[in-house]
C-alpha cells in the first residue's frame, strides 16, 4: 500500500501543496518550492519516495514537452520576427561563450577534449522551464529581460537538434546507442533522420493538423479539443523519440507551426493545466534524485564544479547582455536568472553517458551539478533582486509600457457575428483594434484571413479570455448571439477582471432587467436603436419633417431607457411572474400603456411660433 | 442669368407659416434652388463637399432662417463653420466665393420698434446680424442688406403674401444684373423692392 501510486500521488501532491506556497511567500518562486518538495519527500530526506524518482522524472519530462508545446505556441510569426535579432545576436553568442568557457574548465580539472566538448555543451544549457515560470511569476515577460532571456532560451532549445546529431559523431564508439529504431543505421543516417524528422513536423503541421483541428472544431465538443490537443503533443513527442530526437523539440516546433493559427489560444487553455502539473512534478522528481552522497563523498570536487559551472555561465551571461544591448543591471539580472544549468542536461548528458563520452561516476556528479544550480538559482535571484532591485525596477517598468501595448489590444469583443463585426469594423475605421474571440472555426478563419486578431475559443471560460489578452484590454464587448449566454458571461469577466469596462448586447428587456439588477451600466437592447431609426425613416415617407422625426427617434431611445428604468424597479414588486415569456409578454404590454404618455414634440415649443405671442 | 441658391434653415418648417410662405412664393422660378438643411442634414452630419459644389453652382447665395434668441438657428452655425471652410472660402488659397452675392433672410417676432434703441431688444436687426454679414464679407463676397420679415406672431395673411409676393420679385430682379450701389442705401430689401415696384 505504502508504495501504490494513489499513494505516491499523494506525497507528491502534499508536497508540492506545502512547499510551493512557502516558496512564493519567501518570494524564491514556485520552481524552489517544487525542488524542495523533491528533496523533502526523497531518499535523502523522508524517503517517501525511493528509486521510483527517476521514473516519475521520465514521466514527468512529458511537462517539458507540454511547455515547449506551449513555448511554441507563444511563438506567432510575428513575434518570431522580432525576436530573431535577439536570437542571432544574443543567443549565438552566449551558446559560443558558454561552450567554450565551460569546456575549457572540464579540460582543465582533467577531463578529455571531446568529453569535456559534450560537457561543454550540455552544461551551457539553461533551465527554460525555470527561467519562463519566474519570468512569468515576476512579470517581466514582456520586457526586453524577459525577451532576451526568451531568445537566449530558444536557442539553446534548438541547438539541442545539431548538438543531439553530432554527439554520436563527436564519440569514438558508437556501440553503446540506446535501442531507438534509428540506432541500427549508420551514424550519418541518424543525423539525417534528425533533419528529416523537423522537415516532416514543419509541413505535417500546416497540412495535416491544422485541417485535423478545424475538423474536430466543428464538433463543438470542447473536451474533444482538449483531447485533439493532447494527441497532437504525445504523438509529435512520440515521433520523434522514435527516430531519436528530444521529444520536447519536436513539440516545440509543433507549437510554433500552429501558433499562427486560430486554435492558438484554445490549444493553450487546453494544455496549460497539464502542463503545470507535470512541470511541478518534473521539478520535484529532480528534487527527489539529488544524490546528495557527493557532498560527503567528495565535497570539494562537487561544490567546486558546481560553483565553476555557475559562475562561468554567469560570466558569459552578463557578456551576452551587454551584447544585446541590456543595461549593466539588467545584464547581472540575466546573468543570474540564467545561470543554472537545464533540463536539457538531463537529456544529453544520458545520452552522452549512452554513448561513453563520459564515465558513470562522472556523469553522476554532473547530474548532481546540473539539478543543484536548479536548486540554488532561485536563492541567488533572490539575493541578486535584494541587491540591484531599486536601479532595475525603474528599467523595468519602462520597457514594459510600451511592449503591452504592441501585444494586446485595447478592446475584446466575445462573438463576433453581424453584431460584434460591426463594433470591429467600426472600431478598426476608427484606428482602434480589437482581438475577438468566436467559437465558429469557419468564421475565425474568414476573419484572420481579412487580418484581424481573431481567435477560435470559447469565450465564457474566464482562461480564454486570460490567453486573449483580457488583464490587458480596457473595455469588454460581450456581443455573442445569444443574449443569456452574454449575462453569465458578464457576470464572469466583472468577476474575473474588475478592471475593464464591461459592454454587453442583450436581446430582450429581461436580460436587460438582469443585467440592470446587478448594477451593469452599458446594456444594448439589440434592434431598438435599429427599430427606431426604420421607425424614423417610415415617418419620413409618410410626410414628416426628417429632423423632427429624427429628434423623435432620439427622444423615444432615451423615453425607452427611462421607462426600462422605472419598470426595472417594480418588477420585483409583482410575484405574479413565473414564466419568462409571460413575463415578457407584460412587460411589454407595460411598455406600451407607458408609450401613451410618450409626447414626441415635447420640449421643442421653442421652434413652434404658434405656441408663442410676443409680450 | 443668374442663379439662386437659397440655404434654408428651420428646426420645424411643418409648424412655419412665414417661411412657408416665402418658399412656396419662389420655389416655382426655375433658377432659385432650395437647400433645405434641416431635412438634408437632420443628424447634423453635413456633406462639407456637396455644399461647397452647390456654392460653386450658383451666383447669389441667399440664407434664409428665423432668428432664435438673437441668432440663426444651430444646423445653419454648423454648416457655417463646416462649409465656409479655411483655404476654401476664404484665407490662404480660399477666395473661391469671391463676387458672388450674399444676402440673408430672415424672420423675427419682434416688431421694427422692439428692435429699436428704445425697444426691449436695445440693438436694431442689423448689428444682430452683424456675425453673418462679416462672414459673408469674409469671404470676398458683395453683401447687400437682409430681406426682413418682422412681427411674424401678429402678421396677417393678407401681409403675409405681399412680403411674399416682394420675396418673389427680389428673386427675380437678382436674376437680372443686379444695381448694387443702387441697393446699398436701403436698409433692408424689402423697401428697394417697394420703391421698383411702385
Amino acid at each position: 500500500m505504502a508504495h501504490s501510486v494513489v499513494f505516491q500521488a499523494i506525497v507528491l501532491l502534499a508536497g508540492a501543496l506545502i512547499f510551493v506556497p512557502l516558496a512564493k511567500r519567501l518570494y524564491l518562486g514556485s520552481v524552489f518550492g517544487y525542488l524542495v518538495a523533491g528533496v523533502i519527500i526523497g531518499p535523502f530526506g523522508l524517503g517517501l519516495v525511493g528509486g521510483e524518482g527517476r521514473e516519475i522524472m521520465h514521466f514527468a519530462e512529458l511537462g517539458i514537452v507540454l511547455m515547449l508545446f506551449l513555448i511554441g505556441l507563444e511563438l506567432e510569426p510575428v513575434h518570431l520576427r522580432r525576436l530573431r535579432r535577439f536570437i542571432v545576436s544574443a543567443g549565438l553568442v552566449q551558446f559560443l561563450i558558454t561552450t567554450i568557457l565551460v569546456a575549457g574548465f572540464f579540460a582543465a580539472i582533467g577531463f578529455p577534449l571531446t568529453s569535456a566538448l559534450a560537457v561543454g555543451l550540455a552544461m551551457s544549457m539553461s533551465s527554460t522551464a525555470m527561467v519562463l515560470q519566474t519570468m512569468e511569476e515576476k512579470g517581466w515577460s514582456r520586457t526586453r529581460l524577459g525577451e532576451t532571456s526568451l531568445a537566449v532560451l530558444l536557442t539553446q532549445d534548438v541547438a539541442v537538434i545539431p548538438v543531439l546529431a553530432t554527439l554520436p559523431l563527436l564519440a569514438a564508439k558508437t556501440s553503446a546507442m540506446g535501442t531507438t529504431f534509428i540506432s541500427r543505421f549508420p551514424d550519418w543516417v541518424h543525423t539525417l533522420a534528425i533533419f528529416a524528422a523537423v522537415g516532416i513536423v514543419l509541413v505535417s503541421g500546416k497540412y495535416l493538423l491544422i485541417p485535423f483541428l478545424r475538423f474536430i472544431a466543428r464538433s463543438n465538443l470542447r473536451e474533444l479539443l482538449t483531447a485533439a490537443a493532447l494527441f497532437i503533443v504525445l504523438s509529435t513527442a512520440f515521433f520523434m523519440d522514435y527516430v531519436g530526437v528530444s521529444p520536447a523539440l519536436g513539440t516545440f516546433l509543433a507549437g510554433v507551426v500552429l501558433a499562427g493559427s486560430e486554435f492558438r489560444h484554445q490549444l493553450q487553455v487546453d494544455i496549460e493545466p497539464f502542463k503545470g502539473m507535470l512541470l511541478g512534478l518534473f521539478f520535484i522528481s529532480i528534487g527527489a534524485v539529488i544524490d546528495f552522497s557527493h557532498i560527503t563523498h567528495m565535497p570539494a570536487t562537487a561544490i567546486g564544479i558546481l560553483f565553476g559551472v555557475v559562475c562561468l555561465k554567469a560570466v558569459a551571461m552578463y557578456v551576452t547582455g551587454r551584447w544585446a544591448g541590456l543595461g549593466k543591471d539588467q545584464s547581472l539580472f540575466l546573468a543570474v536568472a540564467l545561470s543554472q544549468v537545464g533540463e536539457f542536461a538531463f537529456v544529453l548528458l544520458s545520452f552522452m553517458d549512452r554513448l561513453a563520452l563520459i564515465t558513470s561516476p562522472r556523469t553522476d556528479i554532473l547530474l548532481f551539478v546540473t539539478a543543484m544550480s536548479m536548486m540554488i538559482s532561485p536563492m541567488l535571484l533572490y539575493i541578486t533582486e535584494r541587491f540591484v532591485i531599486p536601479r532595475l525596477l525603474g528599467a523595468v517598468e519602462n520597457t514594459r509600457a510600451s511592449e503591452v501595448e504592441f501585444q494586446y489590444h485595447p478592446v475584446l469583443i466575445a462573438g463576433f457575428g453581424p453584431f460584434g463585426s460591426t463594433i470591429g469594423r467600426f472600431l478598426r475605421a476608427n484606428g482602434v483594434e480589437s482581438t475577438i474571440l468566436d467559437n465558429d472555426a469557419d468564421r475565425v478563419d474568414v476573419l484572420r484571413k481579412m487580418g484581424f486578431k481573431a481567435f477560435f475559443g470559447d469565450a465564457t471560460r474566464i482562461d480564454v479570455l486570460k490567453a486573449a489578452g483580457a488583464d490587458n484590454a480596457k473595455i469588454f464587448v460581450a456581443a455573442i448571439g445569444q443574449g443569456d449566454i452574454n449575462v453569465d458571461l458578464v457576470e464572469k469577466v466583472k468577476q474575473a477582471f474588475p478592471h475593464m469596462t464591461i459592454m454587453s448586447r442583450v436581446q430582450n428587456p429581461l436580460q436587460e432587467y438582469e443585467l440592470m439588477d446587478r448594477g451593469e451600466r452599458y446594456i444594448y437592447r439589440d434592434s431598438v436603436d435599429t427599430a427606431i431609426r426604420l421607425g424614423v425613416d417610415c415617418l419620413v415617407k409618410l410626410g414628416h419633417r426628417r429632423y423632427s422625426a429624427f429628434r423623435a427617434g432620439q427622444k423615444f431611445l432615451r423615453y425607452d431607457e427611462e421607462a426600462m428604468q422605472a419598470l426595472a424597479a417594480t418588477r420585483h414588486d409583482d410575484k405574479t411572474y413565473i414564466l419568462k415569456s409571460r413575463e415578457l409578454i407584460q412587460l411589454q404590454e407595460m411598455l406600451l400603456l407607458r408609450d401613451r404618455e410618450f409626447n414626441p414634440s415635447a420640449n421643442d415649443h421653442a421652434w413652434d411660433s404658434a405656441t408663442r405671442t410676443e409680450e | 442669368m443668374a442663379r439662386v441658391i437659397i440655404i434654408f434653415a428651420h428646426p420645424r418648417y411643418e409648424n412655419s407659416r412665414v417661411h412657408r410662405a416665402l418658399l412656396e412664393a419662389v420655389a416655382p422660378l426655375p433658377w432659385v434652388a432650395i437647400d433645405d438643411l434641416y431635412e438634408e442634414y437632420a443628424e447634423f452630419h453635413i456633406d462639407i463637399h456637396r455644399e461647397q459644389e452647390r456654392l460653386l453652382a450658383h451666383d447669389v447665395v441667399v440664407w434664409q432662417f428665423p432668428l432664435y434668441v438673437y441668432a440663426p438657428p444651430a444646423l445653419l452655425k454648423q454648416w457655417l463653420e463646416l462649409v465656409l471652410e479655411f483655404g476654401w472660402a476664404y484665407g490662404k488659397g480660399g477666395g473661391r466665393l469671391k463676387g458672388k452675392v450674399g444676402i440673408i433672410t430672415v424672420s423675427t417676432g419682434g416688431s421694427r420698434e422692439s428692435f429699436g434703441s428704445d425697444g426691449p431688444h436695445r440693438y436694431s436687426l442689423t448689428e444682430f446680424l452683424r456675425p453673418l454679414e462679416r462672414a459673408i464679407s469674409l469671404c470676398g463676397m458683395v453683401n447687400l442688406p437682409p430681406f426682413v420679415v418682422r412681427g411674424t406672431y401678429r402678421l396677417s395673411d393678407q401681409e403675409l403674401q405681399e412680403e411674399a409676393g416682394r420675396y418673389r420679385m427680389l428673386m427675380e430682379t437678382l436674376s437680372q444684373p443686379i444695381p448694387v450701389e443702387e441697393i446699398s442705401s436701403f436698409l433692408s430689401l424689402n423697401e428697394w423692392i417697394q420703391t421698383r415696384g411702385t
